[in-house]
């Protein structure tokens, strides 16, 4: 009766799926390279102190520092104290200077004087530990600092 | 030794393999956004000069003992009160700033025996070795938030218009900004700029005894 059902005769044509792999293989690929995995292990105790009135962090130009108490498999080795981590060693105050100097010279041209400084720092760790630390940084200069937080729920 | 055409390969089950492993990154990867209280550290000074002398009433200190236990201004202070002390205190406008103005969008008290001008006000907070990180970030978040109150309550009276909707407006304007970071929009930096001179962070740490 219409004379648009006139033209199709049978029944509707099976769609092909045979593309749909490449598509799901795309997205596969795609967060297979956005996946990010973390670069370096903490071998510090690092339960980060929450806060509410935080900002975000410019991932591109930042430094991380942990501090903390050495996580159990090296306890023994090194102590129960507070100790410092700069990628994936202990290191000792004197060793924060050169770090920010080496870090700054693998930035672009345009960042190097907007690093940034993040400091993972476990919660019950002294902060006598990290006021010595931000010393250092001001002889660095290198001012810019985050105290990396967790977020608080208000109330 | 019949040659036989070799069977076509049903690959119609690839895409389940790949769903599979799709699914399988979709739920390891976690995009982590490092979040935290962003602060400058004074650059060391050299010079010889003398520094200038502040009226105790401008300055409020705060201590934070080796037991956590706090002390503003030289008294006991629970932690839930600090935000509110820190309040009155820069709000205060009991007198005239460096250039003889007085304060005149501070709603506090107006003390003459505490703060002169949000421009005068200066927060020192001192604390031991021995104090945990932990308490320490909780004081310079309540401080954070002090200063956010303020700098909010004056956004909002300034450019609430602006924003209808918005419960902070600060916030809003900055979050505005870091939208339009490759569009520069010189009047929102300017008042941006203007609301955190209103109520300029001044924050001052001091080295804790070495013992």
């Amino acid at each position: 009766m219409s004379k648009f059902k006139k033209k199709k005769g049978g029944d509707l044509p099976a769609i092909s799926t045979a593309s749909l792999p490449d598509i799901v293989f795309m997205l596969l690929f795609f967060f297979m390279v956005a996946t990010v995995m973390r670069d370096n292990t903490t071998m510090v105790e690092n339960t980060l102190p929450a806060a509410n009135q935080i900002e975000k962090l410019k991932k591109d130009r930042t430094m991380f520092i942990y501090a903390g108490k050495p996580s159990d498999q090296y306890k023994s080795t090194y102590g129960k104290e507070g100790r410092l981590q700069i990628n994936d060693s202990f290191v000792g105050l004197e060793s924060v200077q050169p770090a920010v100097f080496e870090y700054i010279a693998t930035l672009p041209e345009e960042l190097k004087d907007r690093i940034v400084v993040g400091l993972k720092v476990d919660e019950g760790t002294n902060a006598g530990l990290v006021s010595d630390v931000k010393q250092e940084l001001r002889e660095a200069n290198a001012l810019k600092i985050m105290y990396v937080t967790a977020q608080k729920q208000d109330e | 030794m019949a040659k036989r055409a070799a069977p076509e390969v049903n690959a119609g089950s690839m895409a389940d393999i790949a769903f599979l492993l799709l699914i399988f990154f979709l739920v390891t990867t976690t995009i982590e956004k490092d979040k935290g209280i962003l602060r400058s550290l004074p650059p060391i000074d050299d010079s010889e000069v003398e520094p200038p002398i502040i009226k105790q009433k401008n300055l409020f200190t705060i201590l934070v003992n080796r037991q956590d236990r706090l002390f503003v201004e030289e008294e006991d202070m629970d932690i839930k009160d600090l935000r509110e002390a820190a309040i009155d205190f820069l709000d205060n406008g009991g007198g005239v700033n460096a250039e003889g103005e007085s304060c005149d969008y501070c709603q506090g008290k107006k003390d003459p025996a505490s703060s002169d001008h949000p421009d005068k006000a200066i927060i020192t907070l001192k604390h031991d070795r021995e104090t945990s990180y932990g308490r320490y970030i909780e004081v310079q978040n309540e401080l954070v938030a002090a200063y956010n109150f303020l700098r909010n309550r004056e956004a909002q009276r300034l450019f609430g218009n602006r924003y209808p909707n918005v419960d902070n407006v600060f916030q809003a304007m900055l979050d505005e900004k870091e939208k339009n970071q490759f569009n520069k929009d010189e009047k929102l930096n300017a008042d941006i700029q203007r609301i955190k001179e209103m109520y300029p962070l001044k924050l001052s740490e001091a080295e804790p005894d070495k013992s």
